[in-house]
């Protein structure tokens, strides 16, 4: 068991011999996985010490204050959210040694081709096929909204092994080299005017069968794992008072009293209260984590952050009067990141409209809390004993 | 740092609390007893004060207290509000208390964190914590006036009057005239104050008393506002998966099953916005702003939860038998009590600089 101290002492260990101000950034971040400090719960070897997780915060705090390099998580939130705690669980060792560390330093950026034109929030019902031939894989099919492809090294890919059983239990899970030939990636603008996600065409792509994670045809309760850790990655981080959304237009109501309405002085305030008490929901959530009693709570953040981001952005072009008529810049661009901070409130605004689209529809995760977490009756099902090739499409 | 957990200590209090609510202050018996003429229920509230100890939560134990915060005292009226309890806890343990522990008063707060004293603020119920108060006229030394909206004054040992000169007056309820008003909320019913030459001791100055007394109030209130949401929800939870039309329960359908998701949400970010205001109130940092927020966002969550209970149990909440009613009126009173959303909001526009245009 490795307690808080332990872990101290080893992230002060790490920090002398591999100085922040000496040492070259990506030698840094090996040096720290290779310590076991980049994720304290995964296991020894594998950037962990299988310490309780709630204790990388010690971890992270000693690095912060010791001006050290971190790993950039925003680049990757793919590939640490969902790839590698997929990849721990189901991966082979050989898989493990292979991914983990350049995913956890950023060498390598994943993406996920689980979407597709024809199957969204009914995600299991997807038609992309792979064909075994020996020990490898013939993949055919198209993936859609598929955030930072054109950055990826790597993608985590579910395909159709099976269309003679039913939806759900026909489904293989592979690792998808992004650079092989028949990976086709094409930008797909979006009402930002911008391309953050790409439609993927996948032409007899070969994997081999080594890049297979989990059993053949067990591929649904994989993704259920990379799925689930997607709805959990909030949580660790503290957001200070009008540290979201909110900031920009309470700071251009300061600073611009020429724009003030008293109706739009009512509605700021009202979402000024809900913007605040979401946050300390999450920081609720936070010190529920810490404590090791994760809540439910999490469950219900993403849906109520989608709507506030939406109207606080909404009234911030309003608030904006004259200026709320233009936008900043409809330059088609492929973004790494998506920048809700340095844009203007239009671009706020619209892309603010994802939100309660990408990983999972509010919609669905309203079903998902009633029947997850309040117990009620779930959905009925009418696809559930049919094979895949027969369902209506 | 802001603590928005229940500690173990909390949450064994709440567990005793919740124990004695479920044996001895049934929806049915609450229902009894607002029909009657003594809709406070005094056998349970000297259980709660004299056998828990819980009157005095707020008082330092050299003055006869327990010497706990605002966090138990939040814990005690989730459960108060799950129940809807008909008791003076917020009134005398919260309000009174408050003001008593401006003015310094040891001899009365010591009696009133025994319970055996039951205290009442003579300011009516919706009075924000930044609003004017009436006041009335001190003559001859002796009090002349009517107060209106007078929570829990009905039974009240002592008044607690603002007065004229600015003296915060303690009048024994023999000299004045308590009369009942017929309330929207029967489980914490108004009264009005008439005294006519009462005399009065001057524990202290009003202003500072009353507005420190309200301050709490509003913050407190939350906590009650989130056990009355939370029983509604819980409620309805249970009543949607029982009840079955079209051959399925009904909780099943799509429209509800969101509805009560969305109702859900709400009161956990109540939770938090509840515990961030009682934490706060202990602490005394960030006070009025944290007070604030939750009250400009637990009234709405409060009546929301309530009015879909009703709506959700149809034919059945619309009846007086069954209990929905109780806390619909509560909750809607509370919305109102120590100032509505609106006036919280308008107070937290001066507290964080978002200024009227």
């Amino acid at each position: 068991m490795t307690d808080a101290d332990e872990l101290v002492r080893r992230t002060r260990e790490l920090l002398d011999q591999n100085p922040p101000a000496s040492t070259d950034r990506l030698e840094f971040l090996r040096a720290r996985f290779d310590a076991g400090l980049a994720w304290v719960h995964y296991p020894e070897g594998l950037g962990g010490l299988g310490a309780p997780r709630h204790l990388q915060v010690v971890v992270d705090a000693e690095l912060e204050a010791a001006g050290a390099p971190d790993n950039d998580a925003r680049r990757n939130g793919i590939g640490l959210g969902m790839a590698a705690p997929t990849i721990l669980k189901y991966g082979t060792e050989e898989q493990k040694q292979r991914f983990l560390r350049p995913l956890w330093t950023g060498e390598e950026v994943w993406c996920q081709l689980f979407s597709e034109p024809g199957a969204g929030s009914d995600l299991a019902a997807l038609g992309t096929r792979a064909v075994r031939e020996g020990d490898t894989w013939v993949v055919n099919g198209q993936k859609v909204w598929t955030s930072g492809a054109h950055n990826a090294r790597w993608a985590i890919l579910i395909a159709r092994t099976d269309p003679a059983v039913p939806k759900h239990a026909g489904i293989t899970y592979f690792l998808c080299d992004m650079t092989d030939p028949g990976v086709d990636v094409r930008p797909l603008r979006q009402i930002t005017g911008e391309a953050e996600f790409n439609e993927v065409f996948l032409t007899d792509v070969r994997i081999p069968d080594s890049r297979r994670l989990g059993e053949i045809g067990d591929g649904w309760r994989v993704a259920q794992t990379t799925l689930n850790n997607e709805r959990v990655a909030i949580g660790g981080m503290r957001l200070p008072r009008e540290g979201g959304m909110i900031g920009p237009v309470a700071k251009t109501w300061r600073e611009r009293p020429e724009l003030r309405t008293h109706d739009l002085h009512q509605r700021l305030l009202k979402l000024w209260v809900e913007a605040e008490v979401s946050r300390l929901t999450a920081e609720r959530l936070r010190q529920q984590l810490v404590a090791g009693q994760p809540g439910p709570e999490g469950a219900g953040m993403k849906l109520a952050f989608a709507r506030l981001n939406q109207e606080i952005s909404g009234l911030e072009v309003e608030l904006r009067g004259e200026e709320g008529l233009l936008y900043d810049d409809w330059t088609m661009r492929r973004p790494e990141l998506v920048d809700f901070t340095g844009r203007d409130a239009g671009y706020r605004y619209l892309r603010a409209k994802g939100n309660s689209i990408e990983g999972g529809t509010s919609e669905v995760l309203l079903n998902i809390v009633a029947e997850r977490v309040l117990g009620l009756p779930a959905e009925p099902r009418t696809d559930k004993d049919v094979a895949w090739k027969d369902l209506a499409r | 740092m802001t603590d928005l957990l229940y500690s173990e200590e909390e949450e064994a209090l709440r567990a005793a609390v919740r124990d004695l609510l479920t044996d001895h202050c049934a929806p049915a018996d609450v229902l009894g007893r607002v029909e009657s003429d003594t809709p406070h229920d005094l056998a349970l509230w000297k259980q709660l004060a004299d056998g828990m100890g819980l009157a005095g939560l707020l008082v330092p134990e050299a003055q006869g207290g327990q010497g706990a915060s605002h966090r138990e005292v939040a814990v005690v009226l989730e459960e108060l509000g799950r129940a809807v309890a008909p008791v003076p806890y917020l009134t005398s343990a919260v309000v009174a208390t408050e003001a008593l522990l401006a003015c310094g008063d040891e001899e009365l707060l010591g009696r009133l964190a025994s319970g055996r004293t039951i205290g009442a603020l003579a300011v009516g119920l919706h009075t924000a914590p930044s609003a004017a108060f009436t006041a009335v006229r001190l003559e001859s030394g002796v009090l002349h006036g009517e107060l209106t909206g007078i929570a829990d004054a009905a039974v009240a040992d002592v008044l607690l009057v603002p007065a004229d000169d600015g003296g915060l007056y303690a009048v024994t309820a023999d000299a004045a005239t308590v009369t009942p008003q017929v309330s929207f909320d029967l489980t914490r019913p108004l009264a009005t104050v008439r005294l006519e030459g009462a005399p009065g001791r001057r524990v202290g100055d009003a202003e500072p008393a009353v507005r420190r007394a309200l301050r709490a109030a509003a913050g407190l209130l939350a906590s009650e506002q989130l056990g009355v949401a939370d029983w509604a929800l819980t409620e309805t939870v249970r009543y949607l998966k029982e009840r079955k039309q079209f051959n399925r329960p009904v909780g099943g359908f799509q429209a509800l099953k969101h509805r009560l998701a969305q109702l859900w949400l709400e009161t956990v970010n109540l939770r938090a916005a509840a515990r961030a205001a009682a934490d706060a109130l202990a602490s005394g940092e960030d006070a009025e702003i944290s007070v604030a927020v939750a009250q400009a966002y637990a009234a709405p969550v409060a009546v929301h939860a309530t009015e879909e209970a009703v709506q959700l149990h149809a034919g059945i909440g619309m009846t007086w038998e069954h209990p929905a009613h109780l806390y619909l009126k509560r909750a809607k009173a509370d919305s109102i009590a120590y100032g509505t959303a609106g006036v919280h909001r308008e107070a937290l526009a001066g507290l964080v600089d978002l200024q009227t245009p």
